[in-house]
């Protein structure tokens, strides 16, 4: 029985294929190479900041590396990393669908994400804009650096973006196996479906104001431009209108992974189905009422500051029904205590903090104080790395056995799982002393009393590092020297776990009839 | 006759079907989120410029902007139509109310570009360049034009798409490449086109209705 991988092997039955495991595996190679990329830059930031004053770059190179750093891990990296990789692969095996519902426009998408980095980085080739990775006006329709490629090239990744979460959508609710309703759908794709709520109408909005942008800078239409009657302030209320909806883009399919693993290594159905799912949906709902606490010291009235703090602080509500629900689902289960859980924990820790954090800017009074600091800084990190780069790395370790049908050594992805989560931590948490203390953000110079902290910062980034390089290095020594998976390694009810590792090119060898919901560990497995 | 075939990750028509229209209605959702952002700065800058926008909208022609709504009105009712007609097998006529369609869009674009011809004439070009704003300083005037620009010209490039897609149906049915269980297709077509008028509708609202007499 020939598998998705090795029914064909030419290179032109993988670059025009429409099978959604091919395309979920090629996202899978492109966006961790930009996480590589991204990283890359990350570590000389840190660099630089080993030091007070010039250490390996002036101020005109911080800015350039800063922006290509958030552009990169933003637009490159976090965006399309759960939905297009994992979510593409497992989506429709979940759901015991043969494909996506449209598996050429699926195809297209990964070319239009090709294209759209290529462009980008063609950007950087060009020596890279400053702007930082929001794109403010009226800096960024003025600076001489070649921000345009950047613009058109993000714009274009979005209507990946839109293509992918139109697909999920569709299949998710015409491709569902015959006895599938609503409510037996795994909690992976509920994450999964609201995330492409939110791509799909969210998307365009950025879309369409990066576009101004470019006509600003390239022609001098003056959308944004007070010389021409425009204001730049508006800019800000369109660009957050997606960007704070993106966070959730990028936290969902995390909270999606984190569903999974730990129903399946506690070997229980989730405390409350009902509540893990409808809080997903009520977040991406939520997510697009809340822009404005971006914007609490750009000129906002105390009326509007107090409404977007409040509606900010339901998001943390539905966060926090998230956060009991699956501490409920690990009380009294039987744990197994394998590195996705690991990593899993780490969120669970990690997320909290972020997301308290986050409570915290939401207060206009207290954001005053932070707003534009590292405080700021390590909030976002906090959630992005913390909590989504955890899970992506929980979602690798656990789906890998399904993909390449080989095990990874458990005991080197613990080794791997522990430094993450120590080499996370002394990054990120002397940035909330650092940003408390008065340290600006995008800054590549600070005071001397900043030191040792910034040092401690930069100590963790190598830690993060050695982590990456040991888990590059145990994957791909599973690829060959790893023992065969077989169909369910970790025992769970879940129904892609019900095909054989890797699975057959259209999923399942016969169409599939699931005779149980996806977490039913109190009946016998094996229907 | 040719028909589409049932793909083979779908079990039946009825849901392939199913799955097209609703994939469609969800692209729209996204277009229409494409065009809202130029909408909340359209009225972000009236309500800072009541008295300009409204002035503005007096340099632009409304008997063609009427005009231009009537067609692609007229465009939609015949698309409408003609997929009625082609689920019914009635080729001839849907093939004929296709060709319809397709040109409203280019009378559509006709009218729309000697508009854009006058305008330029008159000295005003998008960004507030053009003799037009010397003697107009006030602000809000560039804000205006490059809006209108904007977004009729976004417009007029959906209205061209959908011109080349039904111009393609047209053909494709006059072929006889599809025929009534392949009408969903060329619904598509319709559903997109509807949009666009949909669209043009408020945009006529905005730049050709909404003031004028200054
Ligand atoms: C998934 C991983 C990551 C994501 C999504 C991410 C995202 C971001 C974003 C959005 C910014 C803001 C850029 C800006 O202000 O223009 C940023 C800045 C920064 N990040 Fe990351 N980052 C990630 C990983 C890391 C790691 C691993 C490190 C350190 C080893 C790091 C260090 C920094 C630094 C030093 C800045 C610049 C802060 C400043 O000068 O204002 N990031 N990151
Ligand atoms: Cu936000």
């Amino acid at each position: 029985m020939k598998s998705y991988l090795d029914h064909r092997t030419t290179v032109g039955s993988w670059l025009g294929t429409t099978d959604h495991k091919r395309i979920g595996l090629m996202f899978l190679v492109a966006t961790a190479a930009m996480l590589l990329l991204g990283g890359a830059f990350a570590i000389l930031l840190r660099l630089e900041h080993l030091t007070p004053g010039p250490t390996i770059m002036g101020a005109p190179a911080y800015n350039r590396v800063f922006t290509l750093h958030g552009v990169i891990m933003v637009w490159l990296f976090m965006i399309p990393s759960i939905p297009a990789t994992f979510g593409n692969f497992l989506l429709p095996v979940m759901l015991g669908a043969r494909d996506v519902a449209f598996p050429r426009l699926n195809l297209a998408s990964f070319y239009i994400y090709l294209l759209g980095a290529a462009i980008t980085l063609g950007g950087v080739v060009a020596s890279g804009a400053d702007t930082g990775w929001t794109f403010y006006v009226p800096y960024s329709s003025t600076t001489f650096t070649p921000v345009i490629p950047i613009l058109i090239g993000v714009f274009i990744l979005g209507w990946s973006t839109i293509i992918t979460g139109i697909n999920f959508i569709a299949t998710t609710h015409t491709l569902r196996a015959r006895n599938m309703g609503w409510m037996d759908i795994p909690l992976f794709v509920w994450a999964i479906y609201a995330t492409s709520v939110i791509q799909v109408l969210a998307t365009p909005v950025l879309g369409m104001t990066l576009l101004l942008v470019t006509m600003d800078h390239g022609f001098g239409w003056g959308f944004f431009d007070p010389a021409k009657g425009g204001d730049v302030v508006l800019f800000q209320h369109v660009f957050w209108f997606y960007s704070h909806p993106a966070v959730y883009i990028m936290i969902l399919p995390a909270m999606g992974v984190v569903s999974e693993v730990i129903c399946t290594f506690a070997r229980k159905d989730p405390y409350s189905y009902v509540a893990i799912a409808a809080s997903s949906v009520g977040i991406a709902f939520t997510g697009f009422l809340t822009w404005g606490h971006h914007m609490f010291t750009a000129g906002m009235s105390t009326l509007d500051a107090g409404i977007f703090g409040a509606l900010s602080m339901f998001v943390a509500i539905f966060s926090a029904i998230k956060v009991f629900t699956w501490t409920g689902t690990l009380y009294r289960g039987q744990i197994q205590l394998r590195s996705p859980l690991a990593y899993v924990f780490t969120f669970l820790f990690l997320f909290v903090f972020g997301g308290m954090t986050g409570v915290a800017v939401a207060t206009t009074s207290l954001d005053v104080h932070w707003h534009d600091t590292y405080f700021v800084v390590a909030h976002f990190h906090f959630i992005m790395v913390g909590g989504t780069l955890t899970t992506y790395l929980a979602a690798l370790n656990y789906w890998w056995p399904k993909i390449t049908g080989r095990l990874y050594p458990e005991k080197w992805a613990m080794v791997a799982a522990v430094l993450t989560f120590f080499g996370f931590f002394s990054t990120f948490f002397p940035q909330f002393l650092l940003g408390n203390g008065g340290m600006p953000r995008r800054y590549y110079d600070y005071a001397e009393q900043f030191q040792a902290l910034h040092l401690i910062s930069t100590g963790g980034s190598w830690i993060l590092s050695a982590a990456f390089l040991v888990t590059i290095a145990y994957l791909g020594w599973s690829l060959v020297y790893g023992e065969k998976a077989g169909p369910n390694p970790w025992g769970s009810r879940s129904y892609e776990w019900f095909t054989s590792s890797p699975p057959p090119p259209h999923n399942f060898e016969e169409t599939p009839e699931f005779r149980h919901r996806p977490y039913d560990y109190h009946e016998r497995i094996g229907t | 006759m040719y028909e589409p075939a049932l793909e083979e990750h779908f079990d039946d028509f009825a849901r392939q079907r199913h799955a097209a229209r609703f994939g469609m209605w969800i692209f729209l959702a996204s277009e229409l989120l494409l065009f809202a952002a130029l909408f909340v700065l359209y009225f972000g800058y009236r309500a800072h410029y009541p008295q300009v926008f409204s002035e503005g909208v007096g340099h632009n022609a409304r008997a063609i902007g009427t005009l231009n709504t009537c067609i692609l009105l007229l465009g939609s009712i015949a698309v409408a139509l003609a997929v009625n007609e082609l689920r019914r097998s009635r080729t001839r006529s849907a093939v004929l109310l296709l060709a319809a369609t397709t040109l409203a869009a280019i009378a559509f674009l006709i009218l729309k570009g000697s508009e854009y011809a006058a305008h330029l004439q008159e000295g005003i070009r998008p960004g507030g360049q053009g003799h037009f704003f010397l003697e107009h300083q006030e602000p809000g005037w560039p804000i205006f034009f490059t809006l209108y620009f904007a977004m009729t010209g976004l417009h007029a490039i959906h209205v061209a798409v959908g011109g080349v897609l039904l111009g393609g149906m047209t053909w494709w049915v006059a072929r006889r490449r599809v025929g009534a269980a392949g009408a969903y297709r060329v619904e598509m077509g319709a559903l997109y086109w509807h949009l666009v008028d949909l669209i043009w509708v408020f945009l006529w609202a905005m730049f050709y209705l909404m003031g004028g007499h200054g």
